[in-house]
């Protein structure tokens, strides 16, 4: 097993074993095939890219092509332990929205996203005046499926809004972690565990 | 494909079997005896847990992965059957049974009725439902009691959907492709036009033909050709015949096939009739439009799946217009909501509803990590 994406490591090293897991946004499975086979987890998938979906079900996992702003209602109530919505929150129409639909799908949720926040996302606007390109924002403005860029600062205050606790955080820079209060402006990505 | 079993034995290719039914049908009436003609192909394990079967479309029949006794073409899918294929011999024991209504060996309008005459329009009308209750009598009959999987496109995607709302301790995996839950107005439509084809053919004879010798072959011929614009894509027709003219340089101001497609459609309604019965044609389409698996449960499609532990596989292709994706959504919704294990992908494909049948190798990737993943579990 290739080594999985940053967040995806630490996602996966903080799901229980044996627990129902949803992954939106799972790609080709990655995250999947890990818990898996590390945690004896019968995880299913979302994701919207047909190639990708196509590869994860080749793979043997069990995953649906469908789209997290839409199709999420047509799951019941608690029908899993952990929704998992790994650096797809920034691509969707509507992200408060999601958050809600994740806590209602189960009763924990894990959430990835870039930090728009960055310092260098920051100096990419001021000093250089244009759309930032990063390590956790690699593309291009025009080919990028980012349409809502958040901050830490603005995850927290949405969640804060909704009720909905914060149980754990991650904030990091690449593979290292940073602190709580330097995440804003520290941390490239940052990846929460809420709950109800 | 394999060495030809014992005539004795019911596992092999070319296998028949009369078991005394009755079945009780849909529609009220019963059927007895029952005939059914199969294919088997491997060996069963010795637990029993490595049986597949495979449910074919409207007008395909057991010969999955033999050639045809009659066209002498070989098997509609040995794309997907055979060695080193996803549904492989060598590990599956593999069965596909000629539905009932067809005209391959199995009962049928042209079977014989306790008269000795064919049935013809006496041949209850049946439905997807019955198709498959007869298929289960069948493997009860064969000892086989779980299927590993069964799998089928287009009708046989039906049938694999009523074979998972109908015994679902029976299926461990289901894999639907390029198939719908119910017939549109639209499928009742095309279906509509194909049986009233035949029924004007002046030799349809209310169904009584199979004395005279002279068949509906051109009402039934008319029928294929309609439901054969129905398999393609619009895309597909386009790349494949365009407007070009066939075997001449201009048209020709007369009523001979001018056009490549005209050439390709009178092919292949010429063709068909050499092996299907018309009457068949009428009672299986009509199984088809009959079929709506929420009606068989309240109107509610959920309900045909609640507390099922049968893993799904739903695959549909983008440009099959004849069982498009939306058709395959309503499933998967149905199966999240009755908290099912569900795969689903749309592929792309330009060959439209016939994709199933032809060459896209992610069906092929898709289907065998699918059927991997249940015997690893």
């Amino acid at each position: 097993m290739s080594a999985l994406r940053p967040d995806l490591e630490i996602i996966a090293n903080h799901v229980p074993e044996g627990v129902r897991v949803l992954d939106i946004g799972c790609g080709e499975g990655d995250l999947m095939a890990a818990l898996r086979d590390a945690k004896r987890i019968d995880a299913r998938g979302v994701e919207l890219d047909a190639a990708q979906v196509a590869t994860a079900m080749a793979r043997g996992l069990s995953v649906m092509q469908g789209d997290a702003d839409t199709d999420l209602s047509d799951y019941p109530d608690a029908a899993f332990d952990y929704a998992i919505l790994s650096q797809t929150l920034q691509t969707t129409r509507a992200p408060d929205r999601i958050v809600e639909e994740l806590l209602r799908i189960a009763p924990k949720a894990f959430v990835s996203f870039p930090n728009f926040a960055y310092w260098r996302v920051r100096a990419g606007l001021l000093f250089g005046g244009r759309m930032p390109v990063t390590g956790a924002l690699p593309l291009n403005w025009y080919e990028t499926e980012n349409i809502h860029h958040v901050t830490i600062h603005d995850f927290r205050t949405l969640i804060r809004d909704k009720g909905i606790a914060v149980e754990k955080a991650w904030y990091l820079s690449g593979n290292r972690q940073r602190s709580a209060a330097a995440a804003n402006l520290m941390a490239d990505q940052a990846v929460f565990l809420l709950g109800r | 494909m394999e060495a030809m079993a014992d005539d004795t034995s019911p596992f092999g290719a070319a296998r028949t079997l009369t078991l005394p039914g009755p079945l009780a049908l849909d529609g009220g009436a019963s059927l007895a005896p029952l005939d059914f003609a199969y294919e088997t192909y491997g060996e069963l394990n010795e637990d029993k847990s490595n049986a597949i079967l495979i449910c074919h479309a409207l007008t395909l029949d057991q010969f999955v992965a033999s050639a045809h006794p009659l066209t002498g073409k070989p098997g509609w899918w040995t794309r997907m059957v055979g060695e080193g294929k996803p549904i492989d011999p060598a590990r599956h024991f593999v069965i596909c049974i000629n539905v009932l209504g067809s005209c391959m060996g199995s009962s049928g309008p042209a079977s014989e009725a306790e008269d000795g005459q064919p049935y013809a329009m006496r041949f209850p009308v049946i439905t997807i439902r019955d198709m498959v209750r007869a298929q289960a009598m069948l493997l009860d009959r064969l000892g086989i009691e779980t299927l590993a999987a069964v799998i089928g496109g287009s009708m046989g995607g039906m049938q694999v959907l009523e074979w998972a709302a109908c015994y679902p301790e029976r299926v461990k995996s289901a894999i639907a492709i390029a198939t719908a839950a119910r017939h549109s107005a639209q499928n009742i439509a095309f279906h509509e036009v194909g049986r009233q084809a035949i029924m004007a053919d002046p030799n349809w004879h209310g169904g009584d033909y199979y004395a005279n010798g002279d068949a509906p072959t051109k009402g039934l011929a008319v029928a294929r050709m309609a439901a054969h614009i129905t398999y393609l894509s619009e895309e597909g027709l386009t790349e494949k015949f365009g407007r070009r003219l066939q075997a001449r340089d201009s048209k020709s101001f007369g009523f001979d096939a001018d056009f490549q497609i005209e050439s390709y459609l009178r092919h292949q309604g010429i063709s068909f009739v050499d092996r299907f019965d018309a009457n068949s044609y009428l009672y299986i389409t009509r199984a088809m439009d009959y079929f709506d698996l929420a009606e068989e449960h309240g109107g509610l499609l959920a309900n045909a799946f609640a507390g099922t532990r049968t893993r799904f596989c739903m695959i549909s292709f983008d440009s099959d217009w004849l069982y498009p994706t939306a058709e395959a959504r309503i499933i998967v919704r149905a199966l999240n909501a009755a908290g099912a294990e569900v795969s689903f992908v749309e592929l792309s494909s330009p060959f439209g509803h016939d994709a199933f049948l032809l060459d896209v190798p992610e069906l092929n990737a898709t289907v065998d990590g699918f059927l991997r993943a249940g015997e690893g579990a």
